[in-house]
Formats: C-alpha cells, sequence, structure tokens
C-alpha cells in the first residue's frame, strides 16, 4: 500500500497571510470563508434554541419575560434562516463544487463572488447590531402593522441585515448560473452533469428570481417604520396582507433554496456509496427543475387564515399538492438506485439516509398542511414547527453535514475519523427525532408556538423535546471538534478516496488553485462504475 | 448576439416610434375611454418597452438564452401579479 | 512545476490583455458577461415588480384617490423626462455602435450627452419633488389633500409616487457612475472595437431604466386626466 502524500502546491498553501485570504479571488477560499462565517452563526442561532427549549421545560413562562421570549424565537429563525440554512450549502459546497464539477478554474465573476461574501457579512454585521441593541420581537416573517407601527425594537436594523443579504444570496446565484451555461468543459453538455449542479442551478434559478422580491418587502417595512407609509398598515388604508403576499412570494421558495442543494448532495452520495448510477438521472434533473419552478407557485398556503380569499387558498392549495410530487420521484428514485447496489455505509451515506427518511416524514406533514381543512387546526401550532424542523434540521441540515463529510477530504486533503463520524451521525439522528417528533403531537393537541407558557398536560412532551435538543446539541458539537481536529492529524485522502466519479475527484486533494493542470475533456455520463483506474490521480 | 452591429439608421427609426408613441400616450390619456384608458396606456408602454429591448438592447440579434431570460423574468414578475390579483378580486366573492 | 504566467493586462494593450483568468477566450468572457448583466436585470425586474403589485392592488382599491393624486403631477414635467430618458436610450445604443466600430471620439461625445440627459432627467425630477414639497403633497404629518374624503387614499398615492420614483431615481443616479465609469475606460484606450462589451452591458442598464420609466409614466401621471 503506497504511503499518501499531500499534494505540493494546493490552493490552501498558495499564499499566506490574512490578506491572501480576505483579496482572494479562488472560489475555494471563498467557500471557507464562508464556512467559518456560516458555522459561527449557526451556533449563535443555535444558542437562542437552548434558551428557547430550556425555556419549554416547564408550563409557567418562567425563565424569560414574554418580550425576551419573543425577542429568542425571532433572532433564532431570521439567524437560521436567513443566515444559515439560505447560504449554507450554495455558498460553501457550491462555491467550492461548482467549478470543479464543471471543469473550470473559477467561476465566472470571482470578483464579485467575493463581494459576495463581504455583502453577507455586512448583513450579518447589521444583525449582530439588531441583536447588541436589544433585539427584534416581531417573529422572523415580521408580520405587520405590528413591524411597521407597533414593536419597539431594532426591526430597522435586523431588515437591512436581511435586506443586505439578500444581495448576496442574488449574486451568488447570478454566478452559478453564468457559470453553469458558460463554462462547462468540452464535453460536459447538460445531461453529462452531476445531479449536484443540476439542483444548484435550479437553486440559483429560485435565488435571482425569489430574493428581489423580499429585499423590496424589507426595504418597504423599513421605509414605512421610519416614514409611515402606510402600505401595510389598516389605519392608512393599507393592507397586511399585501405584506404577506408578498414576503412568502419569497420565502416559500426560499424553503427550496434552503432543500434544493441538499438534494443534490444526496444523488452525489447515493450514486458514490451505492457504486451506481443514479436511477433515472433525468427524471432527477427535470424534478429539480419542477420543484424550483412549481415552489414559486404555492405561497399563499401561509395565508389560508390571514384574510385571502378562499377561492385562492383553494387555488394554492392543489398546487401545493403539485409541489410534493418532483420530491417524491427523487425519494423513488434514490431508493430504486439503491436496489442491488454495492452499498458503503460510511458516514455521507448515514446523513443521506437520515435526510431521505426524515425529509419524507417533513414532505408528507407538508400535504397534511396543504390541505385548506386540516391547515386551520394546526397552523401555529407546533405541528407546523415540527413540519419545518424536520424538512430544515432533519432534510437540509443532513444533507450538508453529508456533503460536508463527503468532500471533506477534497476540501482539506485529510479523511475525518471514521468511527467518531458514524457517532455523531447516530447522535444527531436520535436527538433530532427526539426533539421534534413530540412536537407533532404537541401541535396536534393544540399547543400554539411562539408561546412559552402553556397548559400542564403538556409538559411531558415539552420535556421530551428539550432532552432531545440537549442530545441534538452535543451531536454538533462533536463534528466540529474532530473536522477540526482531522485538519492537522486526519489521515491523508488522496485524490479519490471514495472511489466516486466526477470530475473533482480527477484532481488532487486539496486540488490546485487552477483546479486543473489540463482542462479536463468529458466523454461520459456521470456515476458511471467502476472507475478506470487511469482517471485517478492518486 | 455575436458581431451583429446593428445600423444608426434603425436606432433612429425606433427613436422615433418611441416619441410619436409617447405623445399618443399623453393625447389618448385626455380622451375619455372609461376602463380602455388604462388598457390603451399600458399596451402602449409595453409596445414601447418591446421595441426598446428588441433593438436598443439588442435582443431581437441575440441567443435565444437572452430572449429566454427576458421572457422568463416578465412571466415572473406575472406568477407574482396574478397570483396575488387571484386574491384580492376574488375576497368579495362569498358573501 | 510548471508555471503559469499571465500576461499583464495594459490599458493600450491588444484586447488579448482584457481576458481574465478564469475564461477560455474572449468570445466566452463577452457571452458570459452579458449573461450575467442580463440574470441581473432579471433580478430589476422583480425588485421593481414588488411596487408594481402594490401599486396595483392600491389602485384597484382606491380608483377615485389615485385619479385625484395622478391629476396633481405636473404632465408636462413627465411627459419631457419621457422623451428626455428615450432620448439618452438613443444617445446610447450610439454610443455602443461607436464602440463597435472603434470611433472613441464618438463614443466619449455620445456617453457624454447620455449623461447630461440623465441629469436633465434628474433637474427636472428634483423640481418636481420641490413643487410636491411646497404644495405639501409629502406624506407624513404635513401632508394635506383636497377633498378631504379622499386624503387618506391619496397619501396612500403619493407615497408610492415617492418611493417608485424615488427608487427610479436612485437606479438613475447609479446609472450615471457607471457611465462616468465607462466614459473614463472610453478616455483611456481601454475599450476597442475587440474589446466593447463593457459599453454594451452599461447600455443594457441604461436601458432598462428607461424602461422603467416607460411604464411609470402613465401609470403615475396619466390616471383620470379624461375627466
Amino acid at each position: 500500500m503506497r504511503t499518501l502524500v499531500l499534494p505540493p502546491h494546493h490552493y490552501l498553501n498558495d499564499g499566506y497571510g490574512i490578506k491572501s485570504w480576505l483579496l482572494t479571488r479562488d472560489h475555494k477560499r471563498i467557500a471557507l470563508l464562508y464556512l467559518a462565517a456560516i458555522t459561527f452563526f449557526f451556533f449563535l442561532g443555535g444558542s437562542f434554541a437552548v434558551l428557547i427549549r430550556l425555556e419549554l421545560v416547564t408550563p409557567p413562562g418562567d425563565l424569560v419575560s414574554d418580550e425576551t421570549y419573543n425577542k429568542l424565537f425571532t433572532m433564532h429563525g431570521v439567524i437560521m434562516v436567513f443566515f444559515f440554512l439560505i447560504p449554507s450549502i450554495p455558498s460553501t459546497l457550491g462555491n467550492f463544487l461548482v467549478p470543479l464539477m464543471i471543469g473550470a478554474k473559477d467561476l465566472a465573476f470571482p470578483k464579485l463572488n467575493l463581494a459576495s461574501w463581504y455583502i453577507y457579512v455586512l448583513g450579518g454585521l447589521f444583525t449582530i447590531y439588531a441583536l447588541v441593541s436589544g433585539g427584534v420581537d416581531t417573529g422572523w416573517t415580521f408580520y405587520t402593522p405590528y413591524s411597521t407601527v407597533s414593536s419597539t425594537t431594532s426591526v430597522i436594523p435586523a431588515a437591512m441585515g436581511i435586506f443586505i443579504t439578500g444581495f448576496s444570496s442574488i449574486l451568488t446565484g447570478l454566478n452559478f448560473i453564468v457559470t453553469i451555461h458558460r463554462m462547462r468543459a468540452p464535453g460536459m453538455t447538460w445531461f453529462r452533469m452531476p445531479l449536484f449542479l443540476w439542483s444548484i442551478y435550479a437553486t440559483s434559478l429560485i435565488m435571482v428570481l425569489g430574493t428581489p422580491v423580499l429585499a423590496i418587502t424589507m426595504l418597504l417595512v423599513a421605509a414605512e417604520r421610519v416614514l409611515h407609509f402606510g402600505f401595510f398598515d389598516p389605519a392608512l388604508g393599507g393592507d397586511p396582507v399585501l405584506f404577506q403576499h408578498l414576503f412568502w412570494f419569497y420565502s416559500h421558495p426560499a424553503v427550496y433554496i434552503m432543500v434544493l442543494p441538499s438534494m443534490g448532495v444526496v444523488s452525489e452520495i447515493v450514486a458514490a456509496f451505492c457504486r451506481k448510477q443514479i436511477f433515472g438521472y433525468k427524471f432527477v434533473a427535470f424534478a429539480s427543475m419542477a420543484i424550483a419552478v412549481l415552489g414559486f407557485l404555492v405561497w399563499g398556503h401561509h395565508l389560508y387564515v390571514a384574510g385571502e380569499s378562499v377561492y385562492a387558498a383553494m387555488i394554492f392549495s392543489a398546487l401545493s399538492f403539485m409541489v410534493a410530487i418532483p420530491s417524491a420521484v427523487k425519494v423513488f428514485n434514490w431508493t430504486a438506485t439503491m436496489y442491488k447496489g454495492s452499498i458503503s455505509w460510511k458516514t455521507p451515506m448515514l446523513y443521506a439516509m437520515g435526510f431521505i427518511g426524515l425529509f419524507t416524514i417533513g414532505g408528507l406533514t407538508g400535504l397534511f398542511i396543504a390541505a385548506v381543512g386540516f391547515d386551520v387546526h394546526v397552523t401555529d401550532t407546533y405541528f407546523i414547527i415540527a413540519h419545518f424542523h424536520y424538512i430544515m434540521v432533519g432534510g437540509a441540515l443532513m444533507g450538508y453535514l453529508g456533503g460536508l463529510h463527503y468532500w471533506w477530504p477534497k476540501i482539506s486533503g485529510r479523511l475525518y475519523p471514521e468511527p467518531l463520524a458514524k457517532l455523531s451521525a447516530g447522535i444527531i439522528f436520535l436527538g433530532f427525532n427526539l426533539t421534534f417528533f413530540p412536537q407533532f403531537i404537541l401541535g396536534y393537541l393544540g399547543m400554539p408556538r411562539r408561546y412559552h407558557a402553556y397548559p400542564p398536560e403538556f409538559q411531558v412532551l415539552n420535556v421530551l423535546s428539550s432532552a432531545g435538543a440537549s442530545i441534538l446539541g452535543v451531536g454538533y458539537l462533536i463534528p466540529m471538534a474532530y473536522l477540526m481536529w482531522s485538519l492537522r492529524y486526519g489521515q491523508i485522502a488522496g485524490a479519490n478516496p471514495w472511489g466516486a466519479s466526477g470530475l473533482e475527484w480527477t484532481t488532487t486533494s486539496p486540488p490546485p488553485t487552477e483546479n486543473f493542470v489540463r482542462t479536463p475533456i468529458v466523454t461520459e455520463e456521470p456515476y458511471t462504475y467502476p472507475i478506470r483506474a487511469e482517471a485517478h490521480l492518486g | 448576439m455575436s458581431e451583429h452591429i446593428v445600423p444608426t439608421r434603425t436606432y433612429y427609426t425606433i427613436f422615433a416610434i418611441l416619441m410619436l408613441c409617447t405623445g399618443l400616450t399623453v393625447a389618448i390619456a385626455f380622451v375619455n375611454l372609461g376602463a380602455m384608458n388604462i388598457v390603451a396606456a399600458l399596451t402602449i408602454a409595453a409596445f414601447k418597452a418591446t421595441i426598446v429591448v428588441l433593438f436598443f438592447m439588442h435582443v431581437k440579434y441575440s441567443t435565444r438564452l437572452t430572449w429566454a431570460v427576458v421572457v422568463g423574468s416578465l412571466f415572473w414578475l406575472g406568477i407574482l401579479l396574478a397570483l396575488t390579483l387571484g386574491d384580492y378580486l376574488t375576497r368579495g366573492w362569498i358573501t | 512545476m510548471a508555471e503559469i504566467v499571465h500576461p499583464s493586462p495594459a490599458p493600450f494593450d491588444s484586447a488579448q490583455g482584457r481576458l481574465a483568468h478564469q475564461f477560455d477566450n474572449l468570445e466566452q468572457q463577452k457571452e458570459a458577461s452579458t449573461l450575467g448583466m442580463w440574470v441581473f436585470l432579471t433580478t430589476e425586474v422583480l425588485f421593481f415588480g414588488g411596487l408594481f403589485v402594490t401599486y396595483c392592488i392600491y389602485r384597484l382599491w382606491y380608483p377615485a384617490a389615485f385619479a385625484a393624486g395622478s391629476r396633481e403631477m405636473l404632465i408636462w414635467a413627465g411627459a419631457t423626462n419621457t422623451a428626455v430618458l428615450i432620448t439618452s436610450s438613443l444617445t446610447m445604443a450610439l454610443a455602443v455602435h461607436a464602440a463597435q466600430t472603434g470611433n472613441r471620439r464618438l463614443l466619449m461625445s455620445f456617453l457624454i450627452v447620455t449623461m447630461l440627459l440623465g441629469c436633465v432627467f434628474l433637474g427636472i425630477k428634483a423640481f418636481e419633488y420641490h413643487t410636491e414639497f411646497a404644495e405639501h403633497h409629502v406624506p407624513g404629518a404635513a401632508f394635506e389633500f383636497q377633498p378631504q374624503a379622499l386624503r387618506q387614499n391619496a397619501q396612500l398615492f403619493f407615497s408610492l409616487y415617492f418611493v417608485m420614483t424615488g427608487l427610479h431615481a436612485l437606479h438613475m443616479i447609479i446609472g450615471l457612475g457607471l457611465m462616468s465609469f465607462m466614459l473614463w475606460w472610453a478616455w483611456n484606450g481601454t475599450i476597442t472595437k475587440e474589446y466593447y462589451n463593457p459599453i454594451e452591458v452599461s447600455g443594457l442598464y441604461w436601458h432598462f431604466v428607461d424602461i422603467v420609466w416607460i411604464f411609470l409614466f402613465p401609470l403615475l401621471y396619466l390616471i383620470g386626466r379624461h375627466v
């Protein structure tokens, strides 16, 4: 067995010092800048979740005041949605992998990519300012007229922080769209692209089409707060439901921004660890596009009880049922891929399996609440909270962790410790289900969301949920530790430790700054196994 | 869109049409067409925008991808408008 | 290990010097930058689009107040501004033509005229804002409107007017900044017959700002004029 060594020149040792990182144009370094930033926000948002679950251990609202509790769930939502989930996979794995997977030297606009990171950080600073200047208590949804008229908290800095960060999202999406259209390597036709790229492309379309509407909405909220326009204030002739239409036109497709990249990761992982072509490749590719398009047609299902007309509710309900179909197609196709595959149960595969199961539960409960008759009973209860956490945490976050582990050797040149990683995956899976499954029951029984005091008969389920949250928290900390550890002490990975197909595995780990010594020429479909020996660089 | 250089004559023609349409839209505004006033105004505006896009912005000589981006952006705005209006226009239907 | 040598870009060098490292050739770079600007304009369509939807809803709800508010607009200022912007689009298109045919002087002239017309637009807009302020049509505590019955909803009209034209004016100012940059590049020889795409994509942005106004003008200035 040959001893593996790190390549002598790669993107991590191509220039040292803080300037070489803060002024880099290299998409791989920018991905790591994002990785650091979103990890910070993940733990910040998580700390609010810890306080929320701590409060909910006992029925009376005794840990914090009403006002403080409002701020806790608001900041948890704002930070997790806008500063962790939305950027997570696109800005880290997307930035790192898109040029590698299409055989390019970088994205189309490297300087714009760096600018996107700075814009994200600026938005984050505005939000941190909102936090330290007293927090925001409107809920992450900023419903008017409370947010524009009555709330006395730092709404404007938070709204501006989201507005600014939105541009980071838009520019990232723009960069990916142009790159994928115009910079594919010779021979890489659309249907030779790995499915991760299809899902990143679909995600980028959503980012570009939806985020601007959020931007103008947040701008109007801030303007209305200062100048009292009345667009969303019934006392001045405005309609609060109009705010909700504009807000959810983005925020519903936003959930597909959060989950589509994870689905792409799952496709890559399942193919690699079953050593098999993804079943129905074209169907999965088209399903990504269908999710992106249909996802824009369903936002009114957030307004069923807000005052929208019952006819609009019916239409949005029917469309919401339809959007589940492409997601289901993907789940079936991943499962079919596993059939008669040569399955290897490494950590990434464990996360991918976790995704498939938990996303299915989240998605099915989504169908329940798409039905207007059911939703009027469970809206604004813990049922909704459980539903979206199954998708966001059980789905998106699991996909993110799976992808991080799968591509860690490529990013760092090192392997993470497999036994510890498997243990963490198990702890996370257990902790997650213990945290959120009881919440389905709580919601069904009628416990409202955003309340920190509840009737005593709900206590047992709340205690289970909080216990699960503590396990989940531990589960997230362990990978932090061993991933950092592996940077120095991890086993050297080599170019293709998984024996996976894909252009990114044909270059060294870590890759050189320019990604490929020679521009690759693509002659075959993705996921062709077995890998021919000469494709390895070793 | 390659190297196709649009002749300046085309630009001057489009300019003249745009100015005429502007005059037309102002004139029509003072004629009482009832509900059709807004239709007329928006039709003329859409026509003006179309010729700016096709000729000044070179979309007539551009790739299908460019055309798809233009149509797509308008279509998406249409989704926002149509489904939102779908709510507002049907609110009064149940008495 | 082979060293990768990049030719250093020089302003008076041939167009090859403008090739960025991530692209294989100038054609790919040109296509990428054009597509990039079009995707950006898509985001602008949706950005302004939110305001147009808001306008649509409130005009539906308050037709009388919107008509009354619109009749207060200075129609000749609006019409003149429309003509000014259309002319500036012409000069912008002619600037691109000059760049494509390698005519540096003509390119600079047309860019300057375009910018001047942009300034005229902003000047007329400033005059309108000043008039509206004097007539107490700026939303807020000092807002006044006759008849009283339409006052609250007319204030909504004026709020939309200021937000939409204000955002548009901001985009004009950014456009002027962009054109200044293009003028400098035209002056120092960066723009050549082979490397003219920056002018083209700046033109795309400028025309877009014109198109937004083409819709704003009838929607804000021409309601209820026939009454």
